[in-house]
Formats: structure tokens, C-alpha cells, sequence
């Protein structure tokens, strides 16, 4: 793998209008969603209280998205639900990728019994679907916030790992690692300062398509029951309660679920570009 | 073709290796979590012997390797255990519900094979071009929307609004199902010859099987996008046009071929991630498969019924990959006759 | 005159891109090939010679060009690419490249691409006629062992032997022009010596014309009749190979012969591009001209 140089790689992405759109769809959901208590019409609609005067009221120019069964702003709640999600995608990576990342550097650097071990360890998480993984580990947790977090983090971070090492295994054939254990240089400073800086970019793109695809993942979990409960504002819940009151109050699913598609799709359009600009393999 | 044997027993055995850690894994996080397996089975009202008397069937006073080492006997005698909530044994309960489960998939891996590809060779003969953009939209668009949301979008539209498709269910209450052979709807139609059960359960299989192939579709799309536009940069395609090899020839065979390499082992990954996305598509359209049986043993805490379903779904998983490497291995001449060379 | 040309570039100018990016690659280039004859072009990389040849092969039209001018290749317009020269190509006119073992596709066996070239040939051939002629064809360029040959793939062949086996296959259709765009180049130059020889001797048996594209005067010298050189998109001299090697006019034709002995060990050596005479006018010498003008 080659990384252009980064201004190279800054103009490639600058002039790509697919990029940018994803860029505009990523900053408008991020910032609906850091301030979403100032932004949505009816914060206090977050809990399990609505307005019993609207009670699954049509989409109008009061309610955009309608309401719910109880009289709760959908576009209120999806805004929140935003907020929850991105969180959660934020919080899952900050601990995945770093287990990941530091996992794959040794693997592919040290080899040997080492290399084995980690990279079966590996094999056997990627062997088991992410999603299944995630809801077998919920099955013997309480259905909480937290643990589907911890269920969703305990099987992103195998993926960095086999990213960075292919990365690392590549890397190491390269004049300048060899020179740099030529003169001596001590192998965490051959890790972290000679080989580290080369996956960036690689790692970059991957963690922004992958805010998306955890996102999707933690709202797959909640659709089956099995994440964030009520009265949580949640994407997934949301389109699961409202697909029972289909067709009639359509708005209770449909809003949710385009919601869930545009925030996956902005970080996606904004991870291609990037993978596009740095010429990276993910 | 030893050496092709040989590469693929190779691989069994590895993948032999990664079963056993998954067992181990499955096995470990059943129980190292927090509670007892036995009293949660039997719920609060149990009095504490009858507990204790569980606890003792099944080993759960013995060490925790010990408690593994029984766990494989059984599963070596192709015993999962018994569902505490059917109280069945699991490999019954499976055998029940994955066939549904697996027609779904296989009918959208067949929609992700026959639909994505040509949908990526279209985008890669037009790069750059309106077809191409347009394709690549659709793709993207695809990807990423859950599985559930497509089901819901789908059936709203063309269930609800505007009825030409069933809203859920496997085969109309009206019909009478086929004597089970294979657990196929669809094959156990046409087996028994009954060709309004089988057109039933094919109209009945439409939206399930394209809510959950879309995103697959797209991804293959993309795949196939980016590694023919690859290959046409090499000089062997320049070669061919040079040759005169007509344009048709090249985009389906001669670029086609090594392009499927790359393709085909994220294909696998992707057909295999399916088996995964039916979990929820089954939810949407009350499908009878094995999600409903998942994710109802999940949320009782059924121990043993989770261990083993998660099991069998990642035994497929891997079976999905060995069948994936193979393919590769026969259009790969390079692995099929120097993999000794290429060895590490 | 016309009519014994196999090739006829005229005032041909070639722009890559639209406005502001557009880049002149081609500068009003002119060169003729006869029937049979062995002509060499000769350049350093970037100088524009790969892309004549890719012209000529109507390989590089496209939308993103912008072509004036006129070439014609064994009596068809191929200017601005199409159909017609499309339908020539792998029959009237070939190409091999510098690295053949990359021009082979790698998941197809070499019997299986010899037919998939003589069908482009000759449609009525049978299967097991093509392999016949395959062989035959194997034979004529000494593979000691066609048949195991035609079974191989190519990644299991040398890099000598795919040369060969992609002479074979540009020779096999009887082309009345072949296009050798740095030949082996990216072989040993011992290889690479071999090869063009053998290309040499069955060219001159079978009457193909080559047009030779290269940076390397050395091998130029011992396989062409004629040299066109050229520089920066333009031809700066025209000469007979012998002329050009007695009589070198042009500054930059005189550097790149200074450059000989460097080139066949180490490739091309970096030349000073400031010389302001680089861009003297074309030299023309005596007997060479193109058809159809005025010999200067």
C-alpha cells in the first residue's frame, strides 16, 4: 500500500462532490445531535411523556415526522436518538481500535508463536457473524446501554487487528524498516514511530466507515430487543414498536428508519472519499 | 488434482481449529457471565433443590474445564443440549427452523449473485459515464440501510399501499405445506409436484429474500466495480484489445476471470454476513426461522440453546468460507498449482 | 506510394485533457513504415513514442483526447480510433510489450489465449487446428516443448519464454504491420538480446513490417532500416540507420548517442534538457523524407 501525500490526498478529496456531500450529511447529523436539546422542537419529549393532545398525529408543519402513540415528536426523538447512537459509535471505537490496532502491530511485527495465537484469536471472532456474536453475548447480559456496547466493542476490534497487520506485514518487507533495524533501533520505536504512521490512514478511513456500520449495528440489535430500552430514544426500538402500528401511523417506522439510512449513508460517502484520497486498502 | 486436495484439507483442518475456539469462546462467555445459568432456567419461583438438582445434571458444580470437557463429549455425539425453553433437544429445535431460515438466504444470495454482478461490470464498462454514477448511488444506498429498514420500507410499499405481495408469513393459511423432505418450502413443492404451493411460496419469498439481498447486492456491485476497473489498467486487457479481442470478451471473460478472484472471497464473507441479516429480516416479515427461535432462547437465557445455535450458525459460516476458498482455488491457477511456493 | 505503406502518420498532434489542463503530447509527428520494413522510433520515456504507437493501434481514443491529423494503418483510417481499426487489430496489425509475462493473463493457459488470437484470425478454425497452428507457431520461435507450452500458464513460463510465446502469438494471424513498443525491456538483457533476434530473423522471413519503439540506440542499430528520433512530443531527426549512427545531426540525437554505452547496461541517463537546440528544427536526411513530399 502507498499513502499519497497528504496534500495530494486533501485536493483528491476537495474536489470530489460525492465526498462532500457525505461530509455535509456527517456535519449536520453530528451537530443536530451534539445540540440536540437547543435544536429539536420538543426536548422534553426525550422520556416517556408526550403531548396526549397529539397523539399519533400525521406529519404537519408542527410535528415534521407526526407523532407517536404517545403524543411524542418523532423528529425530537430521532435528532436524540442521533445523539445516543453517535455516542455509543464513538465509544465502542474508542475502545475497540486501539485493542485492535496494537494487537495487529505485534502480530505482524513479532511473528512467530505470537503472530499465531493473536491471529487464530482473531479467525475465531471473524468466524462468528457480528451481529450474532453481539446478540449471544446480550443473551447472558442484562439488555442494558452499556452491555450492548460492550457486546458490540468485544467483536469490532478482530477487524483492526487483520486491517493493521496486513498493513504491518507489508510494511516490514520496506527498505526503510529494514534500515531502521540496521542501526539498531529498539522495536517499540520500529512499531510505534517507523510502521504506526503508515497505517493511519488506512485506519482513519476504516473508523469512519465504521462509525456508520456500528451505528447499524447497535440499531440492529435494539430492532431485535435486545439493546437500548424504553424510553431511551433509540433508532432501531423506535422503527420495531412502530412497524406494529403499520400501515396506518406509517410515519412511527418510515421517519426512524430513512433517519438511520442517512446518518449510515453520510459517514459511508465521507469513508469512500477518504479511502478515494488516501489511496488506502480497507 | 492432489495438491488442490491437499491445499483444501489443509484448510478444513484450520478451520477445524477455529470451530474448536469457537466453542471455547461461546462456552466461556455462557459461563463466565454473571448469574446462575440454573436459576435463571428456572426462573424465581424454583425452590432451591430443584436448582441444585439442575445444577447437578448438568456438571455445574464442577470446574469450569471439566464443565467444557462434557460439553464436547456431547457435542461430539451430535448432542447440543436441551433447550430449557422448548424442552426439546437443540438439534431438534434447529433442524426445525434453519431450513426456513437458510431458503431465505440462499434465495438472496442467489438475487446478490446474478443481480450485483452484472450491475458491477455495467458500472465498470461505464466509469465515469451516467450509468455509472447512477449504479453507484443505488450501490451505496444499498449498503447502507439495514436489512430491517429495507424490510419495512419495502413492506410498506409494496405490501401495505399497494398490495401485489403478501405482508408476512412462508405460504398462505390457505395452503396446505408440502410433506417436509428437505425443510424447503420451495423444494418440497416441487417434489411433491404441487406447483400452486410452490408459485405460494415463491410470492411469499420475494420481499424477504430482496430486503435482505440489497445490501448484499450493492456490496457485490461495488466489488466487482472497483476490481474490474483494476484490471482493465493491466497490461494483459490491453494485450487482448490489442489482439483484437472484442470488448463483449474481455468485460465478461477475460477481465471478468481475474477479477472474480478478489471478488469472490468478499462474496463469501458478504453471503455469509446474510445468514446473520436473516435474524432480522425474519423479525419484519414473521418468517418462521430461526430467528424467532434466537432471539426467544436469548432473551430466556436459554443457555444451552444459545451456545448450540451460535454453534451451528458459525459451523455454516465456515463451511460458506471453505466452499469460497475452494472456488477461488479453481479459477486461481496460481494457488491451485504453486501454492507450495507461495507456503507461509 | 501511398499503397506500399503499411503505416502513414501525417501532422499528427495529439492533446491530452480539456482547457486549462489539457497537455500537448503529440507535436505535428510524421513518420511512414513500408511493406516490410524495420523501422525504429526512438526516445526517452515520456518523449511520446508509446503513445504513437497506442494511436496507431487505436488503443488510446477516447474522450478525453484531442487528435488532428492523420494516420493510416494498412489502408485504414485509424485517426480517431473505431471500429474499422478495431476490427484490424490481432489480423493486420499486432503489438508486443515490454513486459510480457504482464501482457499474459494469468488465469488463462497460453493454448487457451493462442485461440482466443487466432479466432479474431479466422473464425472457421477448429479447436483442435488452432493448437496445431499454436505449435506450429511455438515451434517457429524454438520452444522446445509446444505442446507442454500451450498447457502452462503463465506464471509458470520465464520471462523469455512468454517473450517468445508473445511473438508467436503477434505473428500468427501474418500481420502485415507489427508495433514492438520496448520489447522486452524488462528481461535480461542477454534474454532480451535472444528474443529480438528471433523476432528479427521471423519478421524478415514472413515480410511483417515492424514499427520499433525504444530508448535503446544499441538495439536499434543491429534490428532497424530507418530511425525516426524522437523528442518532447516532436520528431527531431530522420535518417537511415546507418546515416543517423555516421552522422548524428541533432544536438539531442548526439546526446543520446554519447548515452550508448551507459544505455544497455544501466537504461536511460539523465540528459540536459536546458540546451536551447534541443528544439532545432527536424533533420532530414538525404533519401529519407516522407511520401508524397519533397525530399529536403
Amino acid at each position: 500500500m502507498s499513502a499519497r501525500p497528504r496534500s495530494a490526498a486533501l485536493e483528491s478529496f476537495r474536489s470530489n462532490p460525492i465526498s462532500l456531500f457525505g461530509l455535509a450529511l456527517v456535519a449536520f447529523c453530528v451537530l443536530a445531535a451534539i445540540f440536540a436539546p437547543w435544536v429539536t422542537p420538543y426536548p422534553t419529549h426525550v422520556g416517556p411523556i408526550g403531548d396526549f393532545a397529539a397523539i399519533n398525529a400525521a406529519p404537519s408543519a408542527k410535528h415534521w415526522f407526526g407523532t407517536d402513540t404517545i403524543g411524542r415528536d418523532i423528529f425530537t426523538r430521532v435528532i436524540f436518538g442521533y445523539r445516543l447512537s453517535l455516542t455509543m459509535a464513538v465509544l465502542v471505537l474508542a475502545i475497540s481500535v486501539p485493542i485492535g490496532v496494537v494487537l495487529g502491530l505485534v502480530a505482524g511485527y513479532v511473528g512467530g508463536w505470537v503472530e499465531y495465537v493473536i491471529m487464530r484469536l482473531t479467525d475465531v471472532f471473524l468466524a462468528i457473524p457480528p451481529l450474532v456474536l453481539a446478540m449471544s453475548i446480550m443473551g447472558f447480559l442484562p439488555p442494558t446501554l452499556t452491555n450492548a456496547m460492550l457486546a458490540v466493542t468485544a467483536m469490532w476490534w478482530p477487524w483492526y487487528t487483520r486491517l493493521v497487520y496486513n498493513v504491518v506485514r507489508a510494511e516490514a518487507r520496506e527498505g526503510y524498516v529494514l534500515a531502521a533495524e540496521v542501526v539498531g533501533a529498539s522495536v517499540p520505536h520500529i512499531l510505534f514511530r517507523e510502521i504506526l504512521p503508515n497505517c493511519v490512514p488506512p485506519v482513519l478511513t476504516k473508523i469512519t466507515l465504521d462509525i456508520g456500520f456500528v451505528v447499524l449495528m447497535v440499531a440492529s440489535l435494539s430492532f431485535l430487543g435486545l439493546g437500548v430500552q424504553p424510553p431511551t430514544p433509540d433508532l432501531g426500538s423506535m422503527v420495531a414498536d412502530g412497524a406494529k402500528y403499520m400501515p396506518d401511523a406509517w410515519w412511527l417506522t418510515i421517519f426512524p428508519a430513512l433517519s438511520i439510512m442517512v446518518l449510515v449513508l453520510g459517514f459511508n460517502l465521507l469513508g469512500d472519499g477518504l479511502r478515494e484520497a488516501f489511496d488506502a486498502e480497507v | 488434482m492432489p495438491k488442490l486436495l491437499l491445499t483444501f484439507l489443509r484448510r478444513v483442518g484450520t478451520s477445524l481449529i477455529v470451530l474448536f475456539g469457537v466453542s471455547i469462546l461461546i462456552f466461556g462467555i455462557a459461563r463466565i457471565m454473571p448469574g446462575d445459568p440454573a436459576r435463571i432456567a428456572l426462573g424465581p419461583n424454583a425452590t432451591q433443590q430443584q436448582v441444585e438438582a439442575l445444577r447437578e445434571a448438568r456438571h455445574l458444580n464442577d470446574p469450569i474445564h471439566e464443565q467444557y470437557f462434557y460439553f464436547v463429549r456431547e457435542l461430539l455425539h451430535g448432542d447440543l443440549g436441551v433447550s430449557l425453553y422448548t424442552k426439546r433437544p437443540v438439534t431438534t429445535d434447529v433442524a426445525q427452523f434453519l431450513p426456513s431460515s437458510l431458503e431465505l438466504v440462499f434465495a438472496s444470495g442467489l438475487l446478490m449473485v446474478v443481480l450485483g454482478i452484472p450491475l458491477g461490470l455495467l458500472t465498470a464498462r461505464y466509469q465515469g459515464r451516467w450509468p455509472d454514477h447512477a449504479g453507484r448511488l443505488m450501490s451505496v444506498i444499498a449498503v447502507c440501510t439495514p436489512a430491517f429498514v429495507w424490510g419495512v420500507i419495502l413492506q410498506l410499499l409494496f405490501a401495505y399501499f399497494v398490495p401485489i405481495f403478501p405482508i408476512e408469513g412462508q405460504l398462505s393459511s390457505a395452503m396446505k405445506p408440502p410433506p417436509t423432505v428437505t425443510g424447503f418450502l420451495t423444494v418440497d413443492s416441487i417434489l411433491a409436484g404441487n406447483m400452486p404451493t410452490l408459485a405460494n411460496a415463491l410470492y411469499h419469498l420475494v420481499l424477504p429474500a430482496l430486503a435482505l439481498a440489497l445490501a448484499a447486492i450493492g456490496q457485490t456491485a461495488r466489488l466487482t466495480r472497483s476490481s474490474m476497473i483494476e484490471i482493465y489498467r493491466k497490461p494483459y486487457v490491453e494485450m487482448s484489445r490489442a489482439y483484437g479481442f472484442s470488448e463483449r470478451k474481455i468485460a465478461t471473460r477475460y477481465a471478468f476471470r481475474p477479477a472474480l478472484i478478489p471478488t469472490l472471497t468478499v462474496l463469501g464473507l458478504d453471503f455469509a454476513a446474510l445468514l446473520a441479516n436473516a435474524f432480522l429480516v425474519e423479525r419484519v416479515f414473521g418468517w418462521p426461522g430461526l430467528s424467532r427461535y434466537g432471539v426467544e432462547v436469548i432473551l430466556r437465557k436459554d443457555l444451552d440453546a444459545i451456545v448450540g445455535t451460535v454453534l451451528i450458525i458459525a459451523a455454516l459460516f465456515l463451511i460458506c468460507n471453505l466452499i469460497v476458498d475452494l472456488l477461488v482455488s479453481i479459477i486461481n491457477p496460481r494457488i491451485r498449482l504453486a501454492e507450495k511456493r507461495a507456503g507461509s | 506510394m501511398a499503397e506500399e505503406s503499411v503505416l502513414t502518420i501525417s501532422d499528427l498532434s495529439l492533446t491530452f485533457g480539456k482547457g486549462r489542463a489539457a497537455s500537448q503530447v503529440l507535436n505535428s509527428i510524421s513518420l511512414h513504415v513500408k511493406r516490410g520494413e524495420k523501422v525504429a522510433l526512438v526516445g526517452e520515456s515520456g518523449s511520446g513514442k508509446s503513445v504513437t504507437a497506442r494511436l496507431a493501434m487505436g488503443l488510446l481514443q477516447s474522450n478525453k483526447t484531442t487528435i488532428s491529423g492523420h494516420i493510416d494503418v494498412a489502408g485504414l483510417d485509424a485517426t480517431q480510433g473505431g471500429a474499422a481499426i478495431a476490427a484490424a487489430r490481432g489480423r493486420r496489425v499486432t503489438m508486443i510489450f515490454q513486459d510480457p509475462t504482464s501482457a499474459l493473463n494469468p488465469v488463462f493457459r497460453v493454448g487457451r489465449i493462442f485461440r482466443e488470437v487466432q479466432r479474431t484470425g479466422d473464425e472457421s478454425l477448429t479447436p483442435a487446428e488452432m493448437d496445431r497452428r499454436s505449435a506450429e507457431a511455438l515451434k517457429a520461435v524454438s520452444i522446445p516443448d509446444p505442446a507442454r507450452c500451450l498447457q502452462s500458464y503463465p506464471f509458470q513460463l520465464s520471462g523469455g519464454m512468454n517473450q517468445r510465446v508473445l511473438i508467436a502469438m503477434a505473428l500468427i494471424n501474418d500481420p502485415s504491420l507489427l508495433i514492438a513498443d520496448e520489447p522486452g525491456t524488462a528481461l535480461d538483457v542477454t534474454v532480451q538480446a535472444q528474443t529480438l533476434a528471433l523476432m528479427h530473423d521471423l519478421t524478415q522471413r514472413k515480410g511483417t513490417a515492424v514499427l520499433f519503439i525504444s530508448h535503446n540506440l544499441g538495439v536499434v542499430r543491429e534490428f532497424a532500416d530507418r530511425v525516426y528520433v524522437i523528442y518532447r512530443g516532436r520528431i527531431v531527426e530522420h535518417a537511415t540507420t546507418a546515416q543517423l549512427f555516421s552522422d548524428p545531426r541533432h544536438p539531442y540525437t548526439r546526446a543520446l548517442l554519447q548515452a550508448v554505452p551507459k544505455i544497455v547496461k544501466t537504461g536511460l541517463p539523465e540528459l540536459p534538457e536546458t540546451s536551447p537546440s534541443f528544439l532545432d528544427p527536424l533533420i532530414v536526411h538525404p533519401g529519407c523524407g516522407e511520401p508524397g513530399t519533397v525530399p529536403a
